[in-house]
């Protein structure tokens, strides 16, 4: 049983300034087709958004919008506080792809990402990470050897090492046992319990307290 | 209070600059060997041209700079169409993208780690293979000081031949069509360079501070190019 002590670790929050990430009439074009069109929500502190709908209705492209890595045909995405830091530097996005280099090991891609990332937000040690993660016992295994379950775990593990407050998943549950999607869960909870954001993308039931935007398919 | 909150940003660049540094050199070096490979298709290369013309050493001496210059830019090209291509796959590249560190001096850092791991050796290889070509023991050296000037601008020139084609599964062919015409240039200065020595017409420094302004320019104006073809990636 996974209980909510695990995380204990987690810092608790302070010194917190109001966040508040809001989108309004969002369209977003892939290959000349409007996938996501006039689409507003608004996310404060310490909520989630579950982003739900079938197969192409724009889920991944919402997300991939939301990280600055599509450009908006339309509408307008604001993030206070205005601290000079783009959304894009003060969110993880978590991908299909595990963005994690196959013949380096796990412990070597964390402390690569932990640098990368690092918005001077700080966060966890590489090692009390993986440990949260279970991954403890294949830190020092090339990523090519794992499982596609310890991939995603790791790939996840990235939320821990460095702080950002905003978090994009996209099918963050995909290849995750039972207890690890109960571990995700638990360690989501924390993050919005210290003030934190998360924007997921699932088909699963993600066990969030929070809204949820239920995207159309279009024909 | 400005220039106190901005003075931390600085030393977080260099952390993610050289953490980016340290990755690629790692993994640059599990991949097969990485260093060796290259080194070894330059000597393949460089023996294919041998048996080609023949055993006429007189003839070998005189264009063993060409040979070896030919052979440097194909063994540097080689792989290079990759440097975006396997962080595009895996998802890293939208990492980097978001990771608030400027896209140039990523691209920059990654022409860094692949001229060390493959120009670098090239040149350091490359009077061994002049001696097996019976190039004059004078020109040795200056064959491997134009290769160790020429190679980073092969090497930048393809980054931006590598951000073009980075999400083409079979874009080597297109990398290579798109950047060795852009690399004649170099070649033209790096072969008259090697090929100056004591006793020829040209003296050394001409066409080798030519060589030298062309990896200059390509330092300077490369990163950019290479980070605006990433950029036009997504949309």
């Amino acid at each position: 049983m996974i209980e909510e002590g695990v995380i204990s670790s987690a810092r608790p929050a302070r010194g917190l300034i109001i966040m508040q990430l809001s989108a309004s009439r969002l369209t977003v074009e892939r290959g000349g087709r409007i996938v996501v069109s006039n689409l507003s929500f608004v996310l404060d502190a310490g909520r989630s958004l579950t982003v739900t709908g079938p197969n192409g209705a724009g889920k991944s492209t919402l997300l991939r919008a939301l990280a600055g890595l599509l450009p908006l045909s339309g509408g307008t995405i604001s993030w206070s506080p205005l601290s000079g830091a783009t959304l894009s530097e003060q969110a993880h996005y978590v991908g299909h792809a595990d963005a994690l280099k196959g013949l380096l090991t796990v412990a070597e891609n964390l402390a690569f990402l932990a640098a990368m990332l690092d918005a001077g937000n700080g966060g966890m040690p590489v090692a009390t990470a993986l440990a949260e993660f279970g991954l403890s016992h294949v830190a020092n295994l090339p990523v090519t050897y794992l499982s596609a379950g310890q991939k995603r775990r790791a790939a996840l593990a990235k939320l821990l090492v460095t702080k950002r407050p905003v978090w994009l998943l996209d099918e963050p549950l995909s290849a995750l046992d039972a207890a690890s999607q109960a571990l995700l869960a638990v360690i989501m909870g924390a993050h919005l319990v210290q003030g934190g954001m998360i924007v997921a993308a699932t088909h699963a039931r993600l066990d969030l307290a929070g809204q949820e935007l239920r995207l159309g398919a279009r024909p | 209070m400005k220039n106190g909150h901005d003075a931390p940003v600085s030393p977080v660049l260099g952390a993610s600059l050289s953490a980016l540094f340290v990755r690629e050199m790692r993994a640059g070096r599990r991949i097969g060997g990485g260093t060796s490979l290259s080194v070894v298709f330059f000597l393949i290369l460089v023996t294919l041209t041998a048996f080609a013309v023949g055993p006429d050493l007189a003839l070998l001496g005189k264009i063993a700079p060409a040979i070896l210059w030919i052979s440097g830019l194909l063994a540097t090209l080689l792989g290079l169409d990759r440097l975006f291509q396997a962080d595009h796959e895996d998802g890293s590249l939208d990492l980097l993208l978001t990771s608030g560190t400027p896209l140039e001096l990523i691209v920059l850092v990654k022409c860094l780690a692949h001229w060390i791991l493959t120009g670098l050796p090239l040149a350091a290889a490359a009077p061994f293979f002049g001696l097996m070509l019976d190039l004059p023991t004078s020109q040795l050296l200056s064959v491997t000081l134009s290769l160790v000037a020429g190679t980073p601008a092969l090497t930048l020139i393809g980054a931006i031949g590598a951000a073009l084609t980075v999400s083409l599964r079979r874009g080597g062919l297109l990398f290579a069509v798109l950047i060795l015409p852009l690399c004649v240039p170099v070649l033209i200065f790096g072969v008259a360079a090697a090929g100056a020595g004591a006793g020829s017409m040209v003296p050394f420094a001409t066409p080798f501070l030519i060589l030298c302004a062309l990896t200059l320019v390509a330092l300077a104006s490369a990163p950019f190019a290479a980070a605006i073809a990433l950029r036009q990636l997504n949309s």
